[in-house]
């Protein structure tokens, strides 16, 4: 873990960049629609044969592929990602507004499962076959088989149309607008996390340090969280940067349920309405967020796992 | 062969004077899940007393010290009999006093020290943590003082050093003279081994038998090591019990068991005993 190393790691992520914007690039060019017609479609007006024309030259969707490329790829290397076909924005205006309300929906969602997550799984493995077990393990059988958009919608039929207490639709401002989207993504992580976190803690209480700890007459508790927690979670590191990342990626579903402004949502429609540039960058920051999050969880395990940092002999 | 125990020793005298024995395992039965492991073990440690269990692996031997310590695996219990410890027993303790026991009065050295330590945190953290669990007025700074006072008399060049290692960053021999120097500080009357030495290499194994016979001398602590090397039984301990197949097949004191073994088993572990 030096200099050296993390310039190597970011070069690497600049030449994965690259490359797949090049691949989408071949994919969106590849795919079938025509994004002058779409534009027009999406008006309400129906074009004739020159109007296209006219459009794709505009757009210049005219030109051959490779030089449609450079020229993109030009323009994003001086921090100008385009136009939005569809909207008529610049790209990077309409990522920016809807990354916030992405951010904090992901954390929102991360920190409520944790909080959920963490001491549910703990107590299932430490009480083994209890009540309390079996309720976890109930609870996150729901969790993972509920479909998400169905779980959101019950949620709105219960909290908002019968008792009223929050917004139908979210505007992504302020925090009674951020719950029901938040508890949605958050109960089926919880599901998925609290049975990582018991098999985690279940295969620590199993390890010979544990033995030693009570040898030295340290309390269960001591144990659980001053030994055991700290690496339990190694292995559930990994699993939080991914969930991360795509939480990151805008949780498209979800968005559209609650109307939610954030980077799904948006994807959504700017696939749907063939808009080049937008799909472009959306993609570009899907592989970015999951390249930097990557990078983020190897300096976390050098920093937890002092085996890593180190380096163990054996 | 049994004349070469030149660093046995007799225990000191102050501890025969009165012949109460500081742990007396009576009859005791340790079943996992309903199968006996060991049966009808009955066994009287007396103070500064070393006492050796051989035999080989699966013999029972670690099931009867980790009942003394109630360290026995969820499945296991001790299903009959009675293990006493100064005086009262100990199937009888509620969580707080096994603490209490283990913390002060009691304790452990591993085959591998290094596995029985938190991978992540640093010796000297767990050290300290130990020291301040059993007494919690003490401070960090003089836990830490300690600690390094505990490592300095086990040999240990560079106590601090040691202190800020991880156990993967120790050879074998170190970890154990850590191992020892733990289960030392608040020199209970009752250290248990556990294989102590059979990690290390020859030269290693007699500086780590030196080193518990040192504490005898000067701590007065009764010793139960668990091995299955006979000469290191030979050479430390003053009684020997040899077990086999969760069945005690001889006990009494070493020299005894080495010149005359009743058991055609213990001649038979004899014979295939390298000479020290």
């Amino acid at each position: 873990m030096d200099a050296r190393w993390l310039a190597r790691r970011l070069g690497q992520i600049l030449v994965v960049l690259v490359g797949i914007s090049f691949i989408t690039f071949v994919l969106v060019w590849l795919a079938p629609g025509d994004p002058a017609q779409a534009m027009y479609t999406s008006q309400g007006i129906t074009p004739t044969p020159e109007m296209v024309e006219e459009m794709r030259a505009r757009l210049g969707l005219d030109k051959p592929f490779l030089t449609q490329y450079v020229t993109w790829l030009g323009n994003c290397l001086h921090g100008n990602f385009g136009t939005s076909y569809s909207l008529n924005k610049p790209v990077t205006d309409l990522m920016l507004a809807r990354l916030w309300p992405t951010i904090k929906l992901a954390l929102a969602s991360l920190v409520l499962m944790l909080l959920v997550a963490v001491p549910l799984g703990m107590a299932a493995a430490v009480r083994q076959g209890s009540v309390i077990d079996h309720l976890a393990r109930g609870f996150s059988f729901l969790g993972v088989s509920m479909p998400n958009f169905w779980f959101g919608l019950l949620l709105i039929w219960a909290v908002a149309l019968k008792l009223g207490l929050l917004p139908v639709v979210s505007t992504g401002k302020g925090l009674d607008q951020l719950i029901m989207p938040a508890v949605t993504l958050a109960f089926a992580m919880i599901g998925r996390y609290t049975r990582q976190v018991r098999t985690a803690v279940l295969e620590e209480l199993n390890q010979d340090y544990v033995i030693g700890a009570r040898a030295r007459g340290m309390s269960e508790r001591t144990i659980l969280w001053r030994h055991v927690l700290p690496n339990a979670q190694l292995p559930l590191l990994t699993l939080l940067g991914l969930s991360l990342g795509s939480l990151l990626g805008g949780t498209a579903v979800v968005e559209v349920v609650f109307s939610y402004p954030g980077l799904g949502n948006m994807a959504v429609s700017a696939v749907t309405s063939y808009d080049y540039p937008l799909v472009q960058t959306y993609v570009l920051w899907i592989a970015l967020i999951y390249m930097v999050i990557n990078l983020l969880v190897d300096i976390s395990y050098a920093r937890l796992d002092p085996r890593v940092r180190r380096g163990a002999r054996s | 062969m049994t004349g070469s125990r030149p660093g046995r020793e007799d225990p000191p005298e102050k501890n025969q004077v009165d012949g109460t024995p500081l742990l007396s395992v009576q009859r005791m039965t340790v079943s996992y899940d309903g199968t006996p492991a060991v049966s009808d073990v009955s066994l009287d440690v007396t103070p500064g007393e070393i006492v050796a269990i051989v035999g080989e692996s699966g013999s029972g031997k670690t099931t009867v010290i980790r009942a003394v310590l109630g360290l026995l695996p969820s499945s296991g219990q001790v299903s009959s009999g009675d293990i006493r410890y100064e005086g009262r027993s100990l199937l009888d303790l509620d969580q707080a006093q096994w603490l209490d026991l283990r913390r002060h009065r009691m304790s452990m050295v591993f085959q591998d020290t290094g596995a029985m330590l938190n991978p992540v945190r640093r010796i000297g953290a767990q050290f300290v943590e130990y020291i301040r669990t059993a007494e919690p007025d003490v401070t960090r700074a003089q836990a830490r003082e300690r600690a390094e006072a505990m490592l300095e008399r086990m040999a240990l060049p560079d106590p601090r050093r040691v202190m800020d290692s991880y156990a993967f960053e120790l050879s074998g021999g170190m970890r154990q003279r850590v191992g020892i120097a733990m289960a030392m500080t608040f020199q209970p009357a009752l250290l248990l081994a556990d294989e102590p030495t059979s990690a290390l290499d020859v030269t290693m194994q007699a500086q780590i038998v030196r080193q518990m016979l040192a504490l005898r001398r000067q701590e007065g602590t009764a010793i139960m090591i668990v091995t299955h090397n006979l000469g290191v039984a030979a050479h430390m301990a003053d009684t020997i019990m040899v077990m086999r197949a969760g069945h005690v097949l001889e006990l009494g004191p070493t020299d005894q068991i080495i010149d005359h073994p009743t058991h055609e088993y213990t001649a038979s572990l004899l014979a295939s005993m390298p000479s020290l």
